[in-house]
């Protein structure tokens, strides 16, 4: 860190708010901010508790109700009675056990990527990271066909070994940690790349082998992250639907995916609500941990600019590890994908770019309009979904920073709430997108809100699972931000909007755009909960692929191999994009508050030291925050 | 302007222009609720699929603006027309099936109207008798697909009918589709049904799986990734020269390959098939009546039921509806298609389909 910051950073909000020329007499009396702060807090949670509550806890409530109450009453014997039955069972314990063995998989396959990507500098490693997210943002239509290509028969794996793996637990676990690889890299990867080298260096130079300065140093330091990483994975993985019904076949469901059998295929409203709150109970143990584990974990690192403790490898071992990890990423990301891509191009009359075209033409009969159209489509519900996500997103975030501890160090009751208010926010990444959807049927049906044919609708499903993004890469930038600034501009007069405005906004700035640019990555790719919501004749690009996937025909599959390419281009345009926003900072906008960049053009450009906002130079730790997903995988 | 503001000018800026885009790309955007007034909205499943001039002409005929609603396979499209009984989503739906009928009537969806146009639609597929809480629109056959070039190359007589299948001559061959969650699957075993009787379809099922009978969840995964004769599974490395799929595939087959070939390469054992008969009914409580009663119209109007055959690939239910060459060239006739009456099927559904899965998934 540079040496004085802190003191220039409040110097310069001071003298910024000083230019404001308000008089700093009316607010002297210390009491009177904090009770209004704790009632914009309140306000704020508020507004961003109504979203929730009537998008997602309304509905949801809506239509377990509707299967647990009948007209004799709440039936309570229902849940006593599924539980006990033997199929419910065995789904339960395939559930518990596939998504403990793909997460300790994913860990174990991710962790040294985590390592190669936060400690190595080699080139097109921007690229590389944009290319192993994108899994994460693809439907589950287009990976299930690309992962049958090379597990299935005529698969890479068949023709090397006559190994075939569909259909079985295998793929299943194969395609979670596809799905789920970024999750381990961006979360662990991202904290690895800012702890500082020296003190590991330091270690080894007092005579610790490597493996102990690591174990003694830099593991306890990452494990906060890696566990709250495992827990995120586990969550994706027991709330896993399209991947378990397209690659384990009809032997193998998850309770996500009975469900949806139990709502949408034989309407048994009253099964499907009591596994709907087996899940979420099991789903607010996950984030009860989670949210412990992430709270544990902010203790105070010492963090610093990525891009110093990046190197070259060097010797053996460490090109032996970089070129391993590129070979898993090859294998278990790339070659997926790369089959996928290879489809679209394949014409009966070789290579060439017959689908592509076809993708123009309007006759294909399956929409109305040409399914390139669903490009257009795709880009504004996921726009409008990005917006509906960073407002309330963003309120959620700026009232859960307010946080504050009282005397004793414990929190108090406003924070406490907070805390579970910050915990519900994550709830939709494990509701069943088929239970918010049908909720959204029955429970949106009246006016004022009456939104059952609206278009409103897909995005607003979006944005339940951008939101919680939103709020964990805002949150730690927020938290970081030092509190004593913020006083200082409100003792000067000014107005809290304008204290946000003038101290917060310019140090969230580039967290906002990160949040913004992967909401709407996760929003192109969503399909789940859009597929389950009525909708006007607009299919998104995910739907669309789906659509053409639901008819026979070389010119339908090839149009639906050329669309998900499409579609994969668009989602690595758009974090090509999101990677270049990334805070390269501690989670701060990368420069300073803007007084220092007006007079210094060159701090725009030139990621600068952390500015350690807290004068003992510490930070809280940022793992960059768990990655939302599509829904119903 | 600082960069900050220019920031957050662009944010405001992109939200303000997606939402503008989004209220341009939708008309819809203005009327959040269901259709009203001027609007007539069919509410289907995600197959439904029309001709844009033939829509057009609804709308010049009737002066009505057409809103198309889709959402889902038949069987989630209906499910969503039970729970918002009353309060629907629209004016009339489109797609419920003869397998799903007995649910959509039971639970009081659809009120009656007698459409114009039915007395030339024989009368065993108007399964709702008198009363006329739906028309039927078309009727499309679940039959098993085989792929030519496979029997060609074996010297190998394809299938022709349910009992083949359980012949070892076809081990190891056919692929079909979860009865729980596919409504070809399902279709299949209600042919197995009609065919074999209450009793006797459950011997018939262990034979197919001693058979080597293999199933998958969807009709996608079944048809495009293991059947070796369509265009999808032929790419994909399919290995299953025989598939649960429709009488219409293979002209389908013709219809999207470009060059186009003589032959379809695909051909339909038709004396495995099911009759599927879909129908639409005008909602009970739709905002707009009149227009969903025009609409019903319209559907079972020449228009509407020529269009079908190369949108939907289904068969016109209206007697003498002029067939288009590729089906009347490539489609099949099925053998005696087999049916069960929607009650029944009602009342057994989950009970056949919990027997078959633990006789052949588990």
């Amino acid at each position: 860190m540079s040496p004085g910051t802190p003191h220039d950073a409040s110097a310069r909000a001071v003298g910024r708010a000083d230019t404001s020329r308000r008089p700093a007499r009316r607010r002297l009396t210390p009491a009177r901010p904090v009770t209004r702060r704790r009632v914009t807090v309140l306000l704020l949670v508020a507004a961003a508790a109504l979203f929730f509550a009537l998008f997602f806890g309304y509905p949801v409530a809506a239509i377990v109700g509707r299967g647990l109450h009948t007209s004799a009453g709440w039936q309570l014997g229902a849940v006593a009675d599924v539980l006990g039955r033997r199929d419910i069972r065995d789904v339960l314990w395939f559930t518990t056990w596939q998504a403990l063995v793909s997460t300790a998989l994913t860990l174990l396959l991710a962790l040294p990527g985590a390592y190669v990507f936060a400690r190595f500098a080699f080139p097109g490693k921007g690229v590389l990271r944009a290319v192993v997210t994108v899994p994460f943002v693809l439907p589950t239509v287009v990976v299930g066909s690309a992962f049958l290509a090379v597990l299935g028969r005529g698969g890479l794996l068949d023709e090397l070994w006559g190994v075939r793996l569909d259909t079985t637990v295998w793929a299943i676990l194969a395609a979670h940690v596809f799905f789920n690889y970024s999750v381990v890299v961006r979360t662990v990867g991202g904290l690895w790349a800012q702890l500082d080298t020296r003190q590991e260096d330091a270690a080894r130079t007092l005579g610790a082998s490597r493996w102990r300065a690591w174990r003694a140093v830099t593991l306890p330091a990452l494990a906060p992250a890696v566990a709250s990483a495992g827990l995120m994975v586990f969550l994706f993985t027991f709330t896993s639907f399209g991947i378990v019904q397209i690659l384990g076949g009809p032997a193998y469901s998850t309770l996500e995916v009975e469900i949806y059998r139990q709502t949408a295929q034989l309407l048994d409203l009253s099964t499907a609500a009591v596994l709907t709150l087996v899940q979420l109970g099991a789903v607010v143990a996950v984030l009860a941990l989670h949210a412990w584990v992430l709270r544990r974990g902010e203790s105070t690192l010492r963090l610093v600019d990525p891009s110093r403790t990046a190197r070259r490898p060097r010797g053996v071992a460490q090109w032996t590890l970089l070129s391993g990890v590129l070979g898993v990423v090859a294998v278990l990301l790339v070659l997926p994908l790369a089959v996928l891509v290879l489809r679209a191009f394949d014409t009966p009359d070789g290579f060439g770019l017959t689908y592509f075209r076809a993708l123009g033409s309007a006759d294909g009969g399956t929409f109305l309009v040409a399914p390139i159209a669903a490009v257009g489509n795709s880009l504004r519900y996921a726009a409008v979904a990005t917006l509906i996500a960073l407002v309330v997103g963003g309120l959620a975030a700026v009232a859960l920073s307010r946080e504050r501890r009282g005397q004793d160090g414990r929190p108090g009751g406003v924070s406490r709430l907070l805390r579970g208010f910050d915990a519900l926010l994550m709830l939709p990444l494990g509701v069943s997108a088929v239970t918010v959807g049908f909720g959204f049927l029955i429970a949106l049906d009246e006016p004022p809100l009456d939104l059952r044919a609206s278009w409103i609708l897909v995005p607003l499903a979006q944005a339940l699972v951008g939101a919680p993004f939103v709020v964990r890469t805002m949150l730690p930038v927020l938290r970081a931000v030092d509190q004593r600034l913020r006083d200082a501009a409100s003792v000067l007069g000014a107005s809290p909007w304008r204290v946000w405005w003038e101290v917060d906004l310019p140090l969230v700035r580039r967290a906002v755009l990160v949040a913004a640019g992967f909401a709407f990555a996760v929003s192109l790719g969503e399909f789940g909960a859009t597929v389950f919501l009525a909708r006007p004749d607009s299919p998104t690009l995910p739907v669309a692929v789906a659509r053409l996937l639901g008819r026979p025909g070389d010119l339908n599959y090839g149009q639906a191999m050329a669309l998900s390419t499409v579609l994969m281009l668009v989602c690595v345009v758009s974090l090509l994009v999101l990677e270049r926003l990334r805070p390269r900072d501690v989670g701060q906008g990368g420069r300073g508050p803007s007084g220092r960049a007006r007079s210094s053009p060159a701090a725009v450009t030139k990621p600068r030291q952390a500015p350690a906002l807290r004068p003992d130079g510490a930070v809280t730790a940022p793992t960059e925050g768990p990655l939302t997903k599509e829904r119903s995988r | 302007m600082s960069t900050r503001r220019k920031t957050v000018a662009a944010i405001v800026a992109a939200g303000l222009a997606a939402t503008g885009l989004a209220a341009c790309g939708d008309d819809s955007a203005a009327d959040a609720g269901p259709s009203s007034g001027k609007t007539v909205t069919l509410v289907s499943h995600d197959s439904f699929a029309a001709s844009k001039s033939v829509l057009k002409k609804f709308e010049q005929k009737t002066g009505y603006r057409l809103k198309v609603l889709k959402s889902g396979d038949a069987g989630q499209a209906v499910n969503q027309a039970v729970l918002t009984k009353g309060r629907p989503q629209g004016d009339v739906f489109f797609g419920v099936d003869n397998t799903l009928l007995s649910r959509a009537l039971d639970q009081g969806v659809f009120q009656p109207y007698e459409a114009k146009g039915l007395s030339a639609v024989p009368a065993d597929l108007q399964l709702d008798g008198k009363r006329h809480r739906v028309t039927p629109i078309d009727t499309g056959d679940i039959c098993v697909n085989y792929d030519k070039k496979y029997f060609e190359g074996k010297k190998l007589d394809p299938p022709k009918t349910l009992a083949d299948l359980a012949d070892p001559a076809y081990k190891n061959l056919l692929v079909t589709e979860n009865t729980a969650t596919s409504s070809p699957g399902l279709g299949f075993l209600l042919g197995s049904v009609a065919q074999y009787g209450e009793r006797g379809w459950q011997t018939y099922w262990k034979k197919l799986r001693a058979n080597g009978v293999k199933v998958v969840d969807s009709w996608e995964q079944a048809y495009n990734e293991e059947f070796s004769g369509s265009a999808g599974g032929h790419k994909a490395g399919g290995d299953r020269p025989l598939v649960v799929s429709y009488a219409s595939s293979p002209p389908v087959e013709v219809l999207y390959a470009d060059p186009r070939p003589e032959d379809a390469p695909t051909g339909v054992a038709t004396g495995t098939c099911f009759r599927q008969t879909e129908f639409a009914g005008l909602l009970d409580g739709a905002p707009n009546p009149e227009g969903g009663k025009a609409l019903l119209d319209f559907l079972l109007s020449d228009t509407f039921q020529r269009d079908m055959p190369l949108q939907m690939f289904v068969n016109p239910v209206v007697k003498g509806t002029a067939l288009p060459d590729l089906f009347t060239r490539y489609g099949a006739e099925a053998d005696g298609a087999r049916t069960v009456a929607p009650q029944k099927i009602a009342e057994h559904r989950e009970d056949w389909i919990n027997a078959w899965t633990s006789l052949v998934v588990k």
